[in-house]
């Protein structure tokens, strides 16, 4: 049997509905968009605005105002660096968070040895950044900031109306990399104020390697500089030959989101609470990490004290969720989210990242949960820590041997 | 990570956990590692004082699958050992047992810098003991 997939912000399930729409572009209706002369080319171009009307209705744009592209890691390359180069004129500083996904920081990183200044925000211990500090950090050299909706690991929703807000009264230019928060919570481009922002189809149950980039065309007009060299195609800001399949199942995820958003975020966020409940119930000793009232409604994110995430992972394998542990990382380094929000190691390395989604069952949340504190009490009974701290040990005040 | 299957007869199974008395002096007890590098075993041995064999062991840690499993391994291998043999297992035997891969070396490393740690509180407890003899006379 598969694992129960509880890991909805690293991808989620392609929705059947999704597929059925997307089929016939793989076959039958194989047309190259920008095919002006015949039919083939005629009912792909159609299929493609027919997808951007439905982005651009599930968040309050325009289609016109609507850039393919191969998801949000090009979306938010095309983004920071676009602009960077457009209004290189205006200025050359760059305002983000230090939370942002790596497809942002690497990029600001990257503009950094071109000759940018870049800001990096930290954020409060709720996860989100402070407007006082964002407001103080503009200068007149400043032409964006970047801070994502929504956060990958903790699911916080940052003050976006309030940055759009400040970003236009300074005429800075606002880019939000909102992949994780399209679909899930309502995000409207003209009430936010937002000027540029990301969005990707496999985080909202489409396929993989299709995403858009919102460029905002009025009051002001946005202008980027491309970054692949072609055709021209998407108003020349993004050349390549459209994935069309993609873009129908893009277009069809949005159209499925805005639908059925309402009714889909209680259901999660019921689930999520109930989740959370449970385990506050059985278990002493675990943390929320980042604001509850401000989050993403399928988002949990538990610190279990006194045991190590990777191993709590290896007692669970039958759930596939993320944990903030060095173990499980790439690079052996605990969360850089978690540890903005001012968490120490010890409790990164304890967190486990629960993302609840569209296919999870109430039975699910019940067998995670039971099986989860199942594991934990088996870990605990084996965890140092746990028992010191039983024995009324302060941890900050041993002598470790840091290896 | 796929894990080998000894490592998850380990984790599953884990041998001798617990804690003995910290304070008698037949225990000596080792505790290695930091919260903040994820890793935190404590092992403890009880040696015979006639025999001067490891009568038991015991282990709690706080770490990977391969932490847990290098220190439940160690237990087992200390029990039945003199003081002087104990001294002899070294990391590299425990990675071969346990089929460690190189990230996880250091698991190994830890278990054997515990083993090391408590023989180490051992002796000094005995010296300890030798010389509040000595004072008594």
């Amino acid at each position: 049997m598969k694992p129960i997939y509880f890991d909805n912000h690293a991808t989620t399930q392609l929705d059947p509905r999704v597929l059925q729409a997307m089929l016939p572009y793989f076959t039958e209706m194989f047309g190259n968009a920008a095919s002006r002369n015949h039919a083939y080319g005629w009912e792909a171009e159609e299929a493609v605005e027919k997808s951007r009307g439905q982005i651009a209705s599930l968040i309050g744009a325009n289609s016109k105002e609507i850039v393919f592209t191969s998801g949000a890691t090009e979306s938010n390359n095309l983004a920071i660096k676009g602009v960077a180069e457009m209004y290189a004129e205006k200025g050359n500083h760059i305002i983000t968070a230090a939370t942002e996904h790596k497809a942002v920081l690497d990029t600001c990183k990257h503009l950094e040895k071109k000759g940018c200044r870049v800001t990096y925000l930290p954020v409060m211990g709720d996860g989100r950044i402070d407007m006082e500090m964002l407001q103080s950090a503009i200068t007149d050299k400043t032409i964006l900031i970047s801070i994502m909706y929504a956060n990958n690991e903790i699911g916080v929703l940052q003050p976006i109306a309030e940055i759009g807000k400040l970003a236009k009264e300074r005429g800075v230019l606002f880019h939000t990399d909102a992949v994780q928060a399209v679909g899930k919570v309502p995000v409207n481009v003209i009430s936010d104020n937002i000027d540029l922002m990301s969005i990707t189809a496999h985080k909202m149950y489409g396929p993989k390697g299709v995403g858009a980039l919102y460029v905002r065309r009025k009051g002001p007009r946005v202008q980027l500089t491309a970054q692949l060299d072609g055709g021209g195609h998407e108003r020349g800001m993004r050349s390549g030959t459209l994935n069309v399949p993609g873009i129908v199942g893009l277009g069809e995820a949005c159209a499925i989101a805005k639908a059925e958003m309402a009714e889909e975020s209680k259901r999660l966020s019921g689930m999520r609470d109930r989740l959370r409940a449970k385990f506050e119930a059985a278990l002493d000793e675990v943390f929320i990490n980042g604001s509850m009232e401000h989050r993403l409604p399928h988002n949990l994110n538990m610190s279990f004290a006194y045991v190590e995430g990777e191993s709590l992972l290896m007692g669970i394998n039958d759930i596939a969720v993320s944990s903030g542990s060095a173990c499980t990382s790439a690079t052996l380094e605990p969360s850089y989210v978690l540890k903005a929000l001012g968490l120490g190691d010890d409790m990164a390395h304890t967190s486990i990242r629960f993302g609840l989604g569209r296919f999870n069952t109430d039975a699910e949340v019940d067998y995670v949960a039971d099986k989860l504190i199942s594991v934990v009490i088996k870990l605990r009974e084996l965890s140092p820590l746990y028992e010191m701290v039983k024995e009324g040990i302060d941890l900050s005040k041993v002598q470790w041997t840091a290896h | 990570m796929a894990y080998s299957d000894k490592v998850l007869d380990h984790y599953n199974h884990p041998r001798n956990v617990g804690s003995m008395d910290k304070s008698d002096s037949a225990v000596g007890t080792g505790m290695v590692g930091a919260p903040e590098c994820g890793d935190v075993m404590k092992l403890q041995i009880k040696v015979n004082p006639l025999t001067g064999i490891i009568d038991d062991a015991k282990f709690k840690t706080f770490g990977c699958g391969s932490a847990i499993a290098s220190s439940s391994l160690a237990t087992e291998w200390l029990k039945g050992k003199t003081v002087d043999e104990a001294l002899t297992i070294k990391n590299t035997d425990i990675v071969n047992e346990l089929a460690l891969p190189p990230v996880k070396i250091h698991c190994s490393v830890l278990a054997e810098d515990a083993i090391k740690a408590a023989i180490s509180d051992y002796k000094i407890k005995q010296g300890a003991d030798v010389a509040a003899l000595a004072q008594a006379h």
